[in-house]
């Protein structure tokens, strides 16, 4: 279940901010220090393949790359060290390979816009109640449409006029609020009166004179600027440019970065992007040309961010903000964004920005290598960013992408290789140069300079033929783009050699397989097998024989093959297995088991052993796994102290069925004795009753004593009743009453006992007292 | 000496018939109050009998049974103190007074041998 957790949780920090890394280091790090050493390595290749798993948002060498920036910050572990524990972390070691391939060859491919970016604009844009939250959420999806080509449904487009008319004419919407209506008033292109628009420029231009912060600056140049586009009767031109220029110069800082504000001492990357961007507005809206040295010394800013840009290792550079803004979607992705859209802008206003093409297509690739985001917010930095690329004037980057990366030898595939724009357009004339083959691991190739055939129909570049001695296996093909137009060099981004990694498949034969047991190192039986087709044997061995496996495997060409998988399975009929590995010299395979060694490890059962054969690879065709069929083993009794076999699985729905019901046995009531005795029993305890009674009589009891005159006499008789009363009371308390009912009634009559006793005995008393006097 | 071998015999039957004789000569209500106290240990006597045949299985009944007929015992021998006209100790004390602490205290023991009879 933990695991689970790591892995969504992994996911929302990726897809959601993966510069947050301070966040998921600490979270390792907590999560570590709680388990043993042992478990620490588990949990580490567990995160690291929640990481792999979430290639959908991002492409796998970031993540890895991120993760192995985390880890060495948390340290805990060196990458080494798992490399050398690979034994034992098998999911971790997937990862991992796949982490150090990518980090030494630096092999990727990067796609244009497709189809499915379209189908996720519509998804995640899809405005709520018919209608956009905000503004800015409104010109996001609306600029997203227009770059992806999406028709606005025309409700969609009248509540937004509406809201953008509203916001335009009301007298209290700050500049903010301004920019992002004249935004998307400009792609929407709603009705808007002259005087409006008068009324707002007017507005604008004392934010611009009042302004103070970066964001002041930005939001009312832009939309001076936006109703420059808009309108061509409105007078939007700034007098004091120069002014302007040099009060937002002052909120930039030595390392390229720029501040918000004089009094905010934070600064970051996003902020020297929209800083670019409002800069360029200036430029364009300047009612006096520019000082030209100023000019030159903002392009010297540029350039320094430009130091600042950070790489990773499959050839995509992006900008990165160091702290987290308050509001909250600052990370790479938005830096970067900010940052292409402030040069786009710059470098269109003015001519010869130095910015090498390399970084260029790094941006690009960078955007590219996301995918599809999964929110709005990255689709809409993506495709905004992508749309700027493909038009700039500093050097258009050129995407060379593969539609398929595996390579069938028996259906005799055509390579295909595809060079577009960022999103998707045509390229301009050009050849695609095969430059280098490279078989996996090593890193020497042979040298080619193999031309790929260019179809203008599908626009697909075709290699003809695989170069000589490429057989099946895994390969990275090296490319270069050459520009038939020299004047094309300067105005596109190629990108020197580009690594793709291509997988070649094909079908492996198997020839000359057999199966043997031997007595010694006598063949005893031997059996042809056709594999991979259906095979049954029936052999029979003892423990002192041996088994004998051998086949060949050759590749399409000819050469010896080592697949990734030769097992061969031994089964027994009460479901314990046995994996044995297939060694290999060359193209001969062959293993043999030798029963006297394995007695043991069979843990001593002898019975029906089922065969099966496993051979796999991933760029085998015909992998298979076949029952070959069985063989009666006789080994001898398992000694006293054997180890017992493990126990075979449980049927689940056994395991946690129903129990055996459990009936509760009540305690057995004692032995009581028979009735005849108990009732004998009790006429014997009756008889000294009777012989008292009989003794009072031969003693001659009377009750001469008994008091005759009527007062005495009664109180006599209320003092013998009292008494049976009292007595009778008892039995009626054994047989139903409880303690305190009886107490009760016991207190009653106790006091009525007493005063009528007293009376009496008092009278008795006398009566004797005066009987003894005379 | 013949005399002497019978005088153990004769000794005894001689010592019951005075004894005998001296007892008859005790008032009747001391002697009411003897065969009171003779019935009571009586029936102490057969119910701890039945319990030695039939087991001692509700023992708290079986304990209230015979303590019910000791403590009234006890009590009658008590009251037979008290009453007893040549005890010197008890010579003030009337014995109408007597029979009534026996008769209070028999009340209360048995309340509580009928609670601990179960």
């Amino acid at each position: 279940m933990r695991y689970m957790i790591i892995l969504s949780v992994a996911d929302l920090i990726v897809k959601s901010n993966i510069a947050n890394s301070q966040l998921f280091s600490s979270y390792l790090t907590s999560m570590l220090s709680k388990q043993h050493s042992g478990r620490r390595l588990f949990t580490v290749a567990l995160t690291l393949s929640a990481g792999a798993l979430t290639i959908s948002r991002f492409r796998i060498s970031s993540t890895a790359d991120q993760i192995r920036k985390i880890l060495f910050r948390s340290q805990f572990i060196e990458f080494d060290q798992l490399i050398e524990f690979g034994m034992a972390i098998k999911v971790g070691i997937v990862v991992v390979l796949l982490a150090v391939a990518s980090i030494c060859e630096a092999v990727a491919i990067f796609h244009p816009i497709s189809e499915s970016h379209l189908s996720a604009a519509l998804e995640l844009f899809s405005p709520v109640a018919g209608s956009f939250s905000s503004l800015e959420e409104a010109y996001e999806a609306l600029r997203t449409f227009e770059v992806l080509g999406i028709e606005k449904k025309p409700d969609i487009k009248d509540d937004t006029c509406n809201s953008v008319v509203d916001t335009l004419s009301s007298m209290s919407s700050n500049s903010r609020d301004l920019y992002h209506a004249l935004q998307v008033n400009g792609l929407l292109k709603c009705k808007t009166s002259k005087d409006a628009l008068t009324g707002i420029t007017s507005r604008l231009k004392d934010a611009v004179k009042d302004a103070t912060s970066l964001l002041d600056y930005y939001h009312s140049i832009g939309g001076l600027l936006l109703i420059k586009d808009q309108s061509s009767e409105v007078d939007v031109l700034l007098k004091n440019a120069d002014g302007i220029l040099r009060s937002i110069k002052a909120l930039s800082q030595s390392d390229g970065r720029w501040r918000y504000s004089a009094n905010n001492p934070e600064s970051s990357t996003y902020a020297a992007g929209l800083a670019f961007e409002t800069l360029s507005g200036v430029i364009q809206l300047a009612a006096s040309t520019i000082d030209e040295n100023l000019i030159g010394t903002l392009k010297k800013d540029i350039v320094k961010l430009f130091d600042s840009i950070e790489k990773y290792d499959d050839g995509s550079y992006y900008f990165d903000d160091k702290h987290i803004d308050s509001s909250g979607h600052q990370g790479p992705l938005s830096a970067t964004a900010a940052v292409v859209r402030g040069l786009t802008t710059f470098a269109s206003t003015s001519e010869s920005l130095n910015i090498p093409e390399d970084k260029i297509l790094g941006l690009a690739r960078f955007f590219l290598g996301i995918g599809v985001p999964g929110n709005s917010k990255d689709l809409y930095y993506q495709i905004d960013s992508l749309s700027h690329l493909e038009n700039n004037r500093v050097s258009v980057p050129l995407i060379l992408s593969i539609p398929a990366t595996v390579l069938s030898l028996t259906s005799k595939d055509k390579f295909k290789v595809k060079v577009n724009t960022v999103l998707g357009s045509i390229a301009p004339p050009l050849s695609v140069k095969l430059m280098q083959v490279f078989s996996s691991g090593s890193k020497d190739g042979s040298v080619l300079k193999q031309e790929l055939h260019f179809d203008p129909k599908e626009a697909i570049h075709m290699l003809d033929a695989l170069p000589e001695g490429v057989d099946i296996g895994e390969y990275v093909f090296a490319f270069e783009i050459v520009l038939s137009d020299p004047e094309h060099k300067r105005k596109f981004a190629t990108g020197g050699r580009t690594k793709v990694p291509v997988h070649v498949t094909g079908v492996v034969k198997v020839d000359d397989a057999k199966v043997a047991v031997l007595e010694g190192d006598i063949v005893e039986s031997e059996k042809k097998l056709d594999l991979p087709g259906k095979n049954d044997l029936a052999l029979s061995a003892n423990h002192l024989q041996k088994l004998h496996l051998s086949f060949l495997l050759t590749t399409p060409f000819g050469k010896p093959f080592k697949p990734h998988q030769a097992l061969l399975k031994l089964r027994h009929e009460t479901g314990v297995e046995h994996i044995f590995v297939v060694e290999n010299s060359g193209r001969h395979f062959e293993t043999t088991l030798d029963f006297l060694g394995l007695v043991d490890k069979f843990f001593y059962l002898s019975g029906q052993y089922d065969i099966e054969l496993t051979v796999g690879d991933a760029v085998m065709e015909n992998s298979f796994l076949q029952p070959l069929g069985s063989i009666e083993l006789d080994l001898p009794k398992a000694p006293e102290k054997a180890t017992q076999p493990p126990p075979q699985a449980v049927n689940p729905y056994l395991r946690y069925g129903p129990k055996a019901e459990i009936a509760h046995i009540f305690r057995a009531p004692e032995k009581r004795p028979p009735q005849e005795v108990s009732f004998a029993f009790l006429g014997l305890v009756l008889v000294p009753f009777l012989a008292f009674l009989v003794g009072l009589l031969r003693l001659g009891v009377n009750l001469k004593n008994f008091p005759t005159s009527t007062i005495p006499a009664a109180f006599a008789i209320l003092f013998h009743s009292g008494i049976a009363a009292v007595l009778l009371l008892y039995v009626l308390f054994w047989l139903k009453l409880d303690l305190f009912t009886t107490l009760k009634t016991l207190g009653l009559i106790g006091i009525f006992l007493m005063f009528v006793g007293h009376r009496t005995l008092s009278h008795l008393a006398s009566a004797s007292a005066k009987l003894k006097s005379a | 000496m013949g005399k002497s071998t019978v005088t153990t015999k004769d000794d005894a039957q001689a010592l019951f018939h005075s004894l005998r004789s001296a007892y008859s000569s005790t008032p009747t209500n001391l002697k009411i109050i003897d065969l009171y106290v003779l019935f009571a240990v009586f029936t102490a006597l057969i119910q701890v009998g039945y319990m030695a045949i039939v087991g001692s299985f509700p023992f708290n009944s079986f304990l209230s049974g015979v303590l019910s007929c000791v403590g009234t015992a006890v009590l009658a021998v008590c009251l037979r103190i008290q009453v007893n006209k040549e005890n010197k100790e008890f010579k003030d004390l009337p014995p109408e007074r007597a029979f009534a602490d026996f008769v209070l205290c028999n009340l209360v023991l048995h309340l509580v041998i009928m609670n601990f009879l179960g």
